[in-house]
């Protein structure tokens, strides 16, 4: 056997083989988890094809006879803003219902797109838990968010001056997430 | 009062985890054979202790006492007895629980039934399964508490989640778990051997039992859950490459590398360190796989929420425990002299190349299931490794483990001849040769290349037990009197890979499955893989517990004679929101006809999926006869196990005057 006719030394550090990768591993796993604990890795996170780049043409009506909006109205906002996707009908949209009025309220740009929804449902629902939207625009077909490769509603973009998008977020906006990433987001792109 | 009690219980059992793992441990050095005594005891009454823990818990469950803040999240008192019971470990809190009484199971069997292994031994072994016990008690204890009270208590629980309301997930978890937990033993062995410094074919054969009934629960917990997955989450696969299903896989193989260079430990006194090394392994790929997975780290379909800060103290745990034992190895492995030699080409030979794939695939599978995670890490880049890597890796790594299983068993020890061995397989080998061009020419090479390998392996384990017993060169009624008095444990082999043969066909078969997503309404029909599926019906139906049945009626004809009716259904659960499709499946052992009940879609009618999935039921039926050869041979040692000790025993004094 090869391990037998071996010099002592090495047969020694091919022994501590095992060690060092466990070691390594275990560093790795470290890193991770503390990453997670301060918020800025999540695993769970699906990547965006629209990360870096700007959001694909679209241009959609807005919420009963409102202002709607289009990709050339993203191009360059006057400062980072959110694009939220909604719909009247997604419970997990009403959990972020509250985080987003208080974003609005502390004076973050938040645009609303309607997804997939009825006129008087949407109203109600705006009615019922607030607006937090300065627009609204309305994707009733689903196409537009095909283009932007929505994983399903709520879904929140941020968009910074030069109207790329930096981050997108699948799923309710959570304390931890705004505190988080979110904040880091708005002082890197201020 | 009853949860506690429980409390205090998992309180106890730390402290005796801790006293059996320091006691244990020390007591061989002192030569304090009171000491060494104290270690057995201490491990059952550290089962004892945690047995009423999860009794209590398994009481708050029964009973539905929704103060108990476990219980209120996932149970309900609408949910029937058996999952109102299993539901207590359908949990990440309840789990670990359960997980530390395996544990001590393990740790307590040892000691009842350990007479026959030396005091020191036993105390040392024991030492280390408290120890790592201790650990993971201290965990639950302190981090994850399964009996922590809610105040004011809910009226109704939120209920058991839908998906685990089943009974192949009732007994899957703790079937896996006794798979994981198993092999804490064989660590334990190794560990307590790096301690003394020594190896023997006697230590081969104290831990091959252990290893093998391990393996036999994690084969059959694969198993099922396999099965599980295919009948109940309606998407006709059965295998998803998901972390957590690695988890499970990567032990299997080290476990099954482990359990065949043991006998060469035991036989031939040769491949110690080897040996060693893969119970460490198999055991730290079983914490591994159990823990990490509920970090966090790894995404995973299998969602068990749990806070980063319980990862670390994971982590923490998993780093004593295996960077601790790897410490020990590197430092003591090196002085394990291997006593038995052997020429390349031997059955030692044969079994250290069964090793050798057997490692190659679990690296793929480690490297393919941490690669995401670690490239983000490094990198930044967000990337998912998913099936198509793995099958492109895995399955040529596979073919040369497939055709070396089926030469090695007719390999004799030290010194072979590969000539005679391969004389006996011309049979295999031709069948195999004939399926494969027979299947090549209509259907995808890699599904030929399967189904000959699963030929090849069935005919060849089947050729050598035909060897062992002379079968067609002695009168048949010899060859059965040599069926009786033949070990058990060579019967349990062959059956082992005649099991493997069986699951690999069921697999190639698989790739041959013909499927359609389709709306019909009622009265409609389509074709698909030479039947006719028409849909005759969708009603309600009464449904139990808290969900409320839809079916649909499906009647399958072939050239207009009518066969069976299929009837697969929408469980709904209005309470949590939620439905689950239960598959109909009508089986005759080698074809299963497969139809979901997916959506009732808004312009009326109903969503099918419809599926034939060729030789499908083969692989479940191959993983049934792998653990079932597993208890064939279980069943051989354990009336040998005995013996060698005692001879042991003998030569003690011997080994104390040199």
């Amino acid at each position: 056997m090869s391990a037998m006719t071996m010099s002592p030394t090495r047969r020694r550090l091919l022994f501590g083989v095992p060690l060092a990768l466990a070691v390594a591993g275990g560093g790795g796993f470290y890193t991770i988890l503390r990453r997670m604990q301060r918020n800025e890795y999540d695993p769970h996170a699906l990547p965006s094809p629209l990360i870096g780049k700007r959001p694909p043409a679209f241009s959609l009506p807005g919420l009963n006879g409102g202002p709607g909006f289009s990709n050339l109205d993203l191009l360059a906002p006057p400062k980072p803003m959110l694009v939220n996707w909604f719909a009247s009908w997604c419970i997990p949209c009403l959990q972020e219902a509250q985080m987003l009025d208080w974003l609005a309220k502390n004076g973050l740009t938040i645009w609303g797109i309607n997804y997939q929804d009825k006129t008087a449902a949407a109203e109600q629902y705006l009615a019922r838990n607030g607006n937090p939207y300065a627009r609204i625009a309305t994707d009733t077909s689903g196409l537009t968010a095909i283009n932007w490769g929505v994983y399903g509603v709520p879904e929140t973009y941020f968009i910074d001056k030069t109207g790329i998008v930096r981050w997108r977020y699948a799923g309710p906006l959570t304390p931890d997430i705004v505190n988080g990433t979110l904040n880091k987001l708005l002082r890197r792109y201020a | 009062m009853i949860p506690e009690l429980g409390h205090f219980a998992l309180a106890l059992a730390v402290a005796l985890a801790f006293a059996q793992g320091v006691i244990g441990i020390f007591a061989p050095g002192l030569r304090d054979p009171r000491a060494m005594r104290a270690a057995p005891a201490l491990a059952i009454s550290h089962l004892l202790a945690i047995g009423t823990c999860f009794l209590c818990l398994i009481w708050a469950g029964i009973v539905s006492d929704f103060t108990v803040e476990n219980v209120a999240n996932f149970s309900s008192s609408a949910v029937p007895l058996l999952y109102r019971i299993t539901g207590t470990w359908g949990n990440h809190d309840g789990s670990i629980v359960l997980w530390c009484f395996i544990l001590s199971a393990c740790g307590a069997t040892v000691a009842a039934f350990g007479h026959n292994l030396p005091s020191s031994l036993r105390a040392r072994v024991l030492g280390v399964l408290g120890l790592v016990s201790g650990g993971f008690l201290l965990f639950t204890l302190t981090q994850s508490d399964p009996l922590a009270r809610l105040w004011p208590p809910p009226l109704q629980g939120a209920g058991v989640n839908p998906i685990l309301q089943d009974p192949g997930l009732a007994f899957h978890p703790p079937m896996l778990y006794a798979g994981y937990v198993g092999f804490s033993v064989a660590f334990a062995f190794a560990i307590a051997a790096l301690i003394d410094g020594k190896i023997d074919a006697a230590w081969g054969r104290w831990v091959r039992p252990w290893a093998l009934l391990s393996w036999i629960f994690l084969t059959g917990g694969i198993t099922l859950g396999s099965w599980w997955s295919y009948y109940t989450l309606g998407w006709g696969g059965f295998w998803f490459w998901d972390p957590v299903e690695n988890a499970a896989l990567l032990p299997w193989l080290t476990g099954t590398a482990l359990l065949h260079c043991a006998i060469v430990v035991e036989k031939r006194e040769a491949l110690k360190a080897w040996t060693v090394l893969l119970a460490i392994a198999t055991f730290s790929l079983s914490l591994s796989g159990t823990f990490l997975v509920r970090s966090g780290v790894l995404n995973s379909v299998h969602s068990f929420a749990a806070a980063p800060n319980q990862g670390l103290f994971l982590l923490v745990l998993l780093g004593l425990t295996i960077g601790g034992s790897l410490l020990l190895f590197a430092v003591r492995a090196p002085v394990l002299a291997a006593t038995g030699i052997f020429s390349p080409l031997s059955r030692e030979s044969a079994l250290v190349l069964n090793n050798i794939f057997l490692c190659a695939i679990a690296s793929v599978v480690f490297i393919g299931t941490l690669y995401p995670p670690f490239v983000n890490l490094l990198f930044g880049i967000q990337l998912s490794v998913g099936a198509p890597f793995f099958n492109q890796t895995v399955l040529p790594l596979t073919s040369p483990l497939i055709v070396a299983m089926a030469v090695g068993p007719l390999l004799p020890w030290k010194r072979a001849d590969l000539a005679p061995a391969l004389a006996r397989l011309w049979l295999a080998a031709g069948v195999a040769l004939v399926v494969f061009l027979v299947t090549t020419g209509e259907r995808h090479v890699v599904t030929a290349l399967g189904l000959a390998g699963g030929i090849w392996v069935m005919l060849s384990a089947l050729i050598e037990l035909a060897e062992r017993l002379r079968l067609f060169r002695v009168p048949l009624g010899a060859s059965l009197a040599r069926l009786v008095t033949l070990p058990r444990a060579a019967i349990g082999a062959t059956l082992g890979h005649l099991g493997f043969g069986v699951a690999v066909l069921g697999i190639a078969g698989m790739t041959l499955a013909t499927q359609k997503v389709i709306v019909m309404h009622p009265g409609q029909t389509t074709e698909l893989g030479g039947y006719s599926w028409t849909l005759d019906d969708i009603h309600d139906a009464p449904g139990a517990g808290d969900y409320s049945l839809r079916v649909a009626d499906i009647t399958l004809s072939e050239d207009g004679h009518k066969l069976y009716t299929l009837h697969p259904s929408r469980r709904d659960f209005s309470a949590q929101d939620t439905t689950t499709d239960d598959a109909a499946i009508k089986t005759n052992g080698f074809q299963d006809l497969y139809a979901v009940f997916s959506d009732e879609p808004a312009g009326g009618g109903a969503e099918l999926r419809l599926n034939r999935h060729p030789l499908a039921p083969e692989i479940w039926f191959g993983g049934l006869i792998m653990a079932l050869g597993g208890m064939l041979s279980l069943s051989d040692r354990r009336l040998r196990v005995g013996a060698p000790a005692r001879a042991r025993e003998r030569e003690k004094p011997v080994e104390v005057v040199a």
